[in-house]
């Protein structure tokens, strides 16, 4: 290595027009693996220890399963096709309740909000039974339907009407007076106006709605179906309760995890579709 | 109908307070009116009224059909694209077609497909611009419509309105708090005061215009003295400033 009288290292220097010139500083760059990899090291490292811990007898079964017993049983319940079943129908409870809650709750959101009678009439009884906590309906709609299906998709059809009911309605309040106005002058009628800047004004709103009437409709699934489900997911769990089988639960409990997430990325897709004219998804895009 | 703007003794009122008070006003085919006035004399609420935005409380209003109008604001829906919002409300068939040809008059034939939010705000007046004259408009109302851009882009707005009414050829009625940008343009000048047209001056210069023409001035101290402002001879500069 060369060190110049000055104290700099040739290698590091930059000629510019004759004259040496030192470079800048190395920074200290992580480049060993990217972020995606390191992101995985802790979960792994938790895992690892979990599993050692269940070897050992440090964590009994009974209180909860090894990992790789979980993965073990995921497999056999995905196998002998005791899962699916079970799936599809939390899965169908879901839809129904969710198509139900939806449809209503961007139904009466529209009527309120495109008309001061429909809002005189709808939004007062709306802000009340708001402040009813939902999943505390759930021995009233026993009694109301008994223990069938109908009690389990109502309790999820409330949970979602609300906040799309609630963004929806806000959202369509919330759409720009002089954008209204501008249409208006250029020859839009009442419809045309409400098709071409009130809906699509509201619909990042709704969509933010959406989102969460899914997060609160897996929930209430969750408690719908710890109510005497013969059928679904909870019930997978509740009777693997009843023979100490930690390793079902986690794996139910997994299911429903996995349900929100990929319901979730839905909607963030739709969203990322309809709201491209948003410059925050343009940046993202471009 | 042969005049573009008709108004006789039109009164407009918001709770106590009289904005206009019997103001008439008639303006020609063709022509191009700016009209000044202090805030709050009443300029876009005679603007909303001509837009049919508003009723009046009383009076004649007969407006030239169809009119249309450029906000101080774009006021381009973000949701549609450039050239959609050209044609907004305009029946489907060869739409893009005439949203193309309005833009490209407007140099913003290269925006057609941008979203409205990634155009900077000289382009998205100009958009504004396309979607009111592609409607062929009789009668063209402008409220204050250079007022937020940058004063380059202004000068270069001057020179495109100008030339689109030249070759369009529709009525102007052009809002502004903006003197110079009102003798430069326009061919009549209105001043709004008390509720009423406080003063009707014609702009007898030539086109184009510049500030560096004999009587411009004059006319500039006559219509800054009609806005209440205390114009000091010889010094333009001060009464400028004092004018903004």
């Amino acid at each position: 290595m060369q060190i110049s009288e000055r104290g700099f290292d040739s290698r590091r220097c930059l000629s510019v027009y004759g004259r040496t010139v030192p470079l800048p500083p190395r920074v200290r760059t992580y480049t060993q693996s990217p972020v995606s990899i390191r992101r995985l090291v802790s979960p792994f490292a938790i895992l690892a220890l979990w599993q050692a811990g269940s070897i050992v007898g440090l964590i009994p079964a009974r209180v909860i399963a090894s990992p790789a017993s979980i993965v073990a049983t995921a497999y056999s319940l995905v196998a002998s096709g005791e899962l699916i079943p079970d799936l599809l129908v939390s899965l169908a409870r879901a839809a129904v309740g969710l198509a139900i809650g939806i449809t209503a709750g961007a139904a009466l959101a529209l009527v309120a909000g495109l008309s001061r009678t429909g809002e005189d009439a709808i939004d007062p009884p709306m802000q009340m039974l708001r402040a009813v906590p939902l999943l505390g309906l759930t021995p009233l709609l026993i009694l109301w339907f008994g223990i069938s299906e109908v009690p389990k998709i109502m309790l999820i059809a409330l949970a979602s009407f609300f906040p799309v009911y609630i963004t929806l309605f806000a959202g369509i309040r919330g759409v720009d007076r002089k954008l209204i106005e501008a249409a208006r002058v250029f020859g839009l009628d009442r419809w045309g106006v409400i098709r071409e800047v009130i809906l699509p004004g509201s619909l990042p709103a709704a969509l933010v709605g959406i989102r969460q009437a899914l997060g609160i409709a897996w929930l209430s699934l969750v408690v719908a179906e710890q109510i005497n489900a013969d059928h679904g997911i909870g019930y997978l769990i509740m009777n693997a309760r009843d023979f100490l089988r930690t390793d079902i639960i986690v794996v139910g409990l997994a299911v429903y995890a996995l349900l929100g997430l990929g319901t979730d990325a839905i909607v963030r897709a739709i969203e990322r579709r309809a709201l491209r004219w948003r410059p925050s998804i343009l940046k993202a895009t471009t | 109908m042969t005049a573009s703007i008709h108004v006789r003794d039109l009164s407009q009122t918001f709770g106590e307070n009289r904005i206009l008070a019997g103001l008439d006003l008639d303006v020609a085919p063709g022509e191009f009116i700016a009209l000044l006035g202090r805030s709050g004399s009443g300029k876009t609420t005679l603007l909303r009224l001509l837009a049919g935005l508003d009723e009046p409380a009383y009076g004649e209003l007969d407006v030239a059909q169809p009119r249309t109008v450029v906000f101080q604001d774009p006021r381009l829906l973000p949701w549609k694209r450039t050239w959609e919002n050209v044609v907004l409300g305009i029946a489907r068939s060869g739409a893009r077609e005439r949203a193309t040809a309005a833009l490209a008059e407007v140099a913003l034939g290269h925006r057609a497909d941008a979203w409205p939010l990634t155009l900077s705000g000289g382009e998205a007046q100009r958009a504004a611009l396309a979607r009111a004259l592609v409607r062929e408009p009789a009668l063209l109302l402008l409220d204050e419509p250079f007022a937020s851009l940058d004063a380059l882009t202004r000068m270069r707005m001057h020179v495109l309105v100008e030339a689109l009414w030249r070759r369009h050829g529709p009525a102007v009625l052009l809002v502004t708090h903006d003197v110079d940008e009102a003798i430069l343009l326009a061919d009549r000048i209105l001043v709004l005061d008390g509720g009423r047209i406080a003063l009707d001056v014609p702009v007898a210069l030539s086109r184009p215009r510049s500030p560096a023409y004999v009587g411009f001035y004059d006319l500039r101290r006559t219509l800054l003295t009609a806005l209440g402002v205390d114009v000091n001879e010889g010094a333009p500069v001060d009464a400028f400033a004092a004018s903004i």
